[in-house]
Formats: structure tokens, C-alpha cells, sequence
């Protein structure tokens, strides 16, 4: 015998008793005297299956019977059995929307995403949800290249997607959405080909625009779900801030090299990049994926995790990855995930914003519109391409130092030069002869630069840069070596 | 069971200004009063971990201390009120699948206006609009809710209803 606590909404089955003593040995035979003696108790306690509903919580004192044996935990004349109700509902997937509201799907539909639903945690109603969502890709890229392909391959029925820019070769490496035959076209041409080929139920939307302060809360506000795909902080801090302030949840994703990372922002009660991240690192520290690199499968396990989280988010099962960072190292092979907190004093998710609409994000992160070059006078500091090559044709004395690293010197390179990493520079230049004019060559022009400087801290007089590096060389002097 | 539940303004105040804070996500509370009557709210930490834009739930712990307040108020716990956002002021399916007998459940529609608002305590979240409130009751076959008529009656006590953050 004991003695169990009857929560109010049971009380009318127990004659208005708040307490009913009953029989057994074990918390299973106590509520089965006690659905014995008031029987209207059943239906509410147990489901069709005879099994205690999930919303049934029974304590035996203070412990929940879930953490001792279950119906099985064993009972004493001295205990006391409290039966407390979880509450619990909203508005469930699918079921809950009034019916008209969410899209049918045809039979084509049903045959094509069959897959998804004969798994009972998806199913028809899932598949409307997708169907009706609506999802926005920052970018068309690497990221979400393999983002907008599962995205439509999976029946998200407006997909959006925000670029500027044209499908150049280097893209091909990892960038998906895109083929050879499209190398020149806009990139939001060949990705609503390459997406309505894939999935024509799919409405593709592209805005061809750079996303700004002043078009990313208009463009934003039609979505569910927003996929940042970006690759430059300004952007990134944007699309953050956009989120917050609309309350849309950011799939996000970044890439570098052999490393990923994604998370979900902007949710309700999670945090934001900007809690993670409040301030952007000093402009040029952190190299882009055009100067750095990356390992082209990457870019498709990250993009992927960002629409896997996607599709969670809109059919609302499993665990979003809100407040966990979780970073991918492709060379190891490894997963890791580090907790998220939002952070009260966020400038812009926190308790005192202090950031309420958007900003100027280039002067943010320090980015500065090229400013107009200045007019070199008597000391020049920078060479072009055509320059160089007609004082080399006319026998000028010139060392050619190029400040690249070794893998890129291997594709291509300036007859005669010498190969100095930037890096190297401060321990290996008095291989350089000071005397000698010296013109510093990289890439596009931006390392050769610093090295330019450095050489002139250290008392070299005569040095000059490549303007437009070897990238330029090639289009105006060489034609005939690769670019990359 | 009555099928008619009457709120004060304070209390229909409070349950709109609660779905609205905590827009796009569902807000719960606790209703407490007599005889048909809620006279106080009690606003529940929404702890449900399937995204709290379209589930609820309450702890046992919080259920507990709602059904303490209501003792101390020498009250009865009467049921318990959650939002809809952007959806109708209709119990779900799952709504009715977790329902418990004799409850008046209030559900407060709130749709979103698509504009960024500020709050003191929560920061920047979107800005919403509450709409539709209706009550529900579980009938006893647990095959569907019925619905209940809603009044308003008199704020004879304005200080009364307050929402208590739990």
C-alpha cells in the first residue's frame, strides 16, 4: 500500500481526492490498482498500447521512475507516488496547419521523394513543409553549390539565390552547380539551369546583386531559412546581423584549405556569429580560399551540413546544431564540436543591443574601397606588366624576385626569377644585392607589396612591384602559361 | 466541466503581451483562478527541445510550482494557455495528443510583422502581433477538443493578474 498524489486535472476520476492510497509492490501495480478502482484514469494514463504516456511523469518521492527501473521500480508502504504532467503541444509539423495552407503534393512528387517519405519521422506532412519553404543561398559557390543541389533535390519549394558573379575555371574545382560549358556565363544562369534540371518543382528566385545594408532585409524577409555561403567577413557579419534583426535562423557554414565549420545563428535563444566572433580579425590576416586554397570535396561535406540543418530547421525534427560549433578537419578526418553560449552582451543578439540596424560592415571590418592609385612621380614604386617586359627586351639589369610559394612557382612563373616565399623574405634577403634594381612579383600583387615595403625598411632602394602580379603578366606579356 | 471560462483584461493582457514577447517562439503559462474564472497567470519557461517555434512544454518542476501558486492564492490550477506563431488560434493534433482532461487550454494566435523590435530584457527579436484567443477543452474520450466560449469579465481586481516569470 501507498499512497499516490493526483495532479488536478485528474482529480474529477478520483471522487475530487488529491490523494488515493492503492496495492502493489512495484510503481506498474500501484497504478494498475489504482486504474482499477477509478477507471476513468486509464484513457489519460496509458496509451492505446498500454504503455504509460510520454506526458505522464511518475515520481516515487522525488525521483522520476524514468531514472530508477521504470513501472518496475519497487515501492514501500512509507512512499509516496506522484503522478505530474508534463504540459505540453504547439503548433506539430503538417498536422497542425490547417490543411489548405501547405501545398499537396502531386503523384510525380510522391513517386520522386519516396525516400523521404516512408520514414515515419518525415513522411507527407514533412514533405509539404518542404514544399512550402523557402530557403536563401548567399552565394552560388562552393558552399552552396551542394547546399542548392540536395536542397532541390530534397523538394524545398522556393529556393533563392544571391551572386554577382561569372563561372571562371578555378571554380570548377569544387563548385558544382557549375560545368565547363558554363565557364563566362552569370553563375545565376547556370545554377537555375543545373537546379530546374535537377528538380523542376523547384522555383529558383536569383537576385543578381551584391548583397548590401540596404537590400538584405528586403531580400531576407520572404525566407525561413537563410544559407550564408559567403567567403569574406563583411558579408559574413551582414548576413549574421540581417538574421538576428529579422529573427531568421542562419545555416552557416566556412571553409579554408583542409578545414570546415558550421553552426546554426540567429535562432531565438541561441547565439549569433557575432557572439562567437565580436569583432572581425584585421583585414588580411586571415587569407581567402583565393589565396589560401582549399581541397575541393570540402566545400561539399560543409555545404551539405548546412542544408541538412536546413531541412531540419523547416521540418523541425532532431537536434539543431544551435549553440555547437562543430569544425571539420578533412586531413584527420575528424569532427569536433565546441559548446556555443549566447552572449548577454552581443551588440547585436544580446540584452543591449547596441547594434539596431545594419551598418557600413566594409568600414567594419576595416575593408577600404580601393582608393584611386596614387601618381608614382620620380620614386615609383610599382612596374607594369608591359613595363617589365620592355626593360627586360631592352637589357636592363633586373632581379626578378618572386615572393610566392614553391607549389605555385611549379605553375607558372617569369623567366629568370628567383623564388623567395614571403616568409623567407626577412631571413633570406641579403641574398639580394642591394645595388641591384629588384621588381617583386606574386600572385595578383598584394604579397609582393609587403615584401616591396619590407626590402625598403631594410635599406634596398630600388625595388618596385609588379602591379597585377603574375596573373597580369600572362594576360598582357605571356598568354601562354596557365593561370590559376 | 463548465465550457465557459472567463478572463480578465489583465489576464488577456498578459497572455498577449507574453505571446508577443517571445515571438516566433511559443510562450506557456499557467491559469489560475476558480469557479471558471482565472484571476492570475503564472508565464512557464518554455523547455521543450524539439524548437520552440512549434512545440511547448512544461517541466514537471514548473507544473509543480504552478499548482503551489495556485494553493497559496487559495485558488485551483484551472489549465494552462500557449501561443500559435503565425499560425490560427486551433489546437493541433499534438495539441490534443498531449492533452490533459478537464484543462482549459488557451491558445493565442501571434503573427509576425516583419519588423525588427527592441526589448529591454531579450534584445532584438521580431516584432508581433497577437491575435485570435480561444479556449479548449479535452473531451473525455480524448478523441478531440471542444471548444469553450471565452469571456471577459469585469477587472474588478487589476493587481491581481500579473505575470510572474517562472
Amino acid at each position: 500500500m501507498a499512497k499516490i498524489l493526483i495532479p488536478t486535472p485528474l482529480r474529477p476520476y478520483t471522487d475530487k481526492q488529491d490523494a488515493v492510497d492503492a496495492a502493489g509492490a512495484t510503481v506498474g501495480e500501484l497504478l494498475a490498482d489504482l486504474t482499477r478502482k477509478h477507471s476513468g484514469l486509464k484513457a489519460h494514463l496509458y496509451n492505446d498500447q498500454g504503455k504509460l504516456r510520454s506526458f505522464v511523469n511518475v515520481y516515487v518521492n522525488d525521483e522520476d521512475i524514468r531514472y530508477l527501473q521504470k513501472e518496475q521500480t519497487p515501492v514501500n508502504a512509507s512512499d509516496t507516488i506522484s503522478i505530474i504532467p508534463s504540459v505540453a503541444g504547439g503548433v506539430e509539423v503538417g498536422v497542425a496547419e490547417p490543411a489548405a495552407s501547405l501545398p499537396e503534393l502531386t503523384n510525380e512528387e510522391i513517386k520522386r521523394y519516396s525516400r523521404h517519405l516512408i520514414m515515419p519521422e518525415v513522411g507527407i506532412d514533412a514533405q509539404r513543409k518542404l514544399k512550402a519553404a523557402k530557403v536563401l543561398c548567399i552565394g552560388a559557390g562552393g558552399l552552396g553549390s551542394p547546399a542548392a543541389m540536395y536542397l532541390a533535390a530534397a523538394g524545398v519549394g522556393t529556393l533563392g539565390i544571391v551572386d554577382f558573379d561569372t563561372v571562371d575555371f578555378s571554380n570548377l574545382q569544387r563548385q558544382i552547380l557549375h560545368g565547363t560549358p558554363d565557364v563566362g556565363r552569370s553563375k545565376l544562369a547556370s545554377a537555375k539551369d543545373r537546379l530546374n534540371a535537377l528538380n523542376p518543382n523547384v522555383k529558383v528566385e536569383t537576385y543578381e546583386t551584391a548583397l548590401t545594408s540596404q537590400n538584405a532585409l528586403e531580400l531576407f524577409k520572404p525566407y525561413d531559412v537563410i544559407l550564408d555561403g559567403t567567403d569574406n567577413f563583411p558579408t559574413r557579419y551582414l548576413v549574421n546581423d540581417a538574421c538576428v534583426l529579422l529573427g531568421k535562423p542562419n545555416a552557416y557554414g566556412s571553409i579554408f584549405r583542409f578545414e570546415g565549420q558550421a553552426s546554426v545563428f540567429g535562432a531565438k535563444d541561441g547565439p549569433c556569429y557575432r557572439c562567437l566572433y565580436p569583432e572581425p580579425p584585421p583585414p588580411g590576416l586571415v587569407p581567402s580560399c583565393a589565396e589560401g586554397g582549399v581541397l575541393g570535396v570540402l566545400p561539399g561535406i560543409v555545404g551539405v551540413i548546412q542544408a541538412t540543418e536546413a531541412i531540419k530547421l523547416i521540418i523541425g525534427i532532431g537536434e539543431p546544431l544551435i549553440g555547437r560549433f562543430l569544425i571539420f578537419d578533412a586531413l584527420r578526418m575528424k569532427f569536433r564540436e565546441l559548446k556555443l553560449r549566447k552572449d548577454p552582451d552581443c551588440p547585436v543578439c544580446g540584452t543591449h543591443p547596441t547594434v539596431t540596424k545594419l551598418i557600413d560592415y566594409e568600414q567594419f571590418c576595416g575593408v577600404v574601397p580601393s582608393a584611386p592609385e596614387p601618381v608614382a612621380v620620380n620614386n615609383a614604386t610599382e612596374i607594369t606588366s608591359v613595363e617589365l617586359k620592355q626593360r627586360l627586351d631592352r637589357g636592363d639589369r633586373l632581379k626578378i624576385v618572386d615572393v610566392r610559394e614553391p607549389n605555385e612557382y611549379q605553375i607558372n612563373k617569369i623567366a629568370g626569377s628567383v623564388l623567395i616565399p614571403l616568409g623567407d623574405v626577412p631571413k633570406r634577403y641579403n641574398e639580394l644585392d642591394p645595388d641591384e634594381e629588384i621588381v617583386v612579383q606574386c600572385k595578383m600583387g598584394g604579397r609582393s607589396a609587403k615584401a616591396a615595403d619590407f626590402l625598403r625598411s631594410v635599406g634596398y632602394k630600388r625595388v618596385l612591384n609588379l602591379k597585377g602580379g603574375i596573373l597580369d603578366w600572362i594576360d598582357k606579356v605571356d598568354p601562354t602559361q596557365p593561370k590559376y | 466541466m463548465s465550457s465557459r471560462l472567463t478572463i480578465s483584461a489583465a489576464v488577456d493582457a498578459a497572455i498577449r503581451a507574453h505571446g508577443r514577447e517571445t515571438y516566433p517562439h511559443e510562450c506557456c503559462g499557467a491559469l489560475i483562478g476558480r469557479d471558471g474564472s482565472v484571476t492570475d497567470v503564472v508565464a512557464l519557461p518554455n523547455t521543450t527541445e524539439e524548437g520552440p517555434r512549434r512545440r511547448f512544454l512544461v517541466r514537471p518542476s514548473d507544473y509543480r510550482q504552478a499548482e503551489s501558486r495556485a494553493s497559496e492564492l487559495g485558488a485551483e490550477l484551472l489549465g494552462f494557455y500557449h501561443s500559435h506563431p503565425d499560425h490560427p488560434a486551433r489546437p493541433s493534433q499534438y495539441d490534443l495528443d498531449h492533452a490533459w482532461p478537464t484543462f482549459a487550454y488557451i491558445i493565442v494566435a501571434v503573427a509576425g510583422d516583419g519588423s525588427p523590435r527592441q526589448s529591454a530584457d531579450r534584445g532584438t527579436s521580431p516584432g508581433a502581433t497577437a491575435g485570435a484567443m480561444t479556449v479548449w477543452y479535452l473531451k473525455d474520450d480524448r478523441s478531440s477538443f471542444e471548444e469553450g466560449s471565452l469571456h471577459h469579465g469585469e477587472n474588478s481586481h487589476p493587481d491581481t493578474a500579473q505575470a510572474v516569470h517562472g
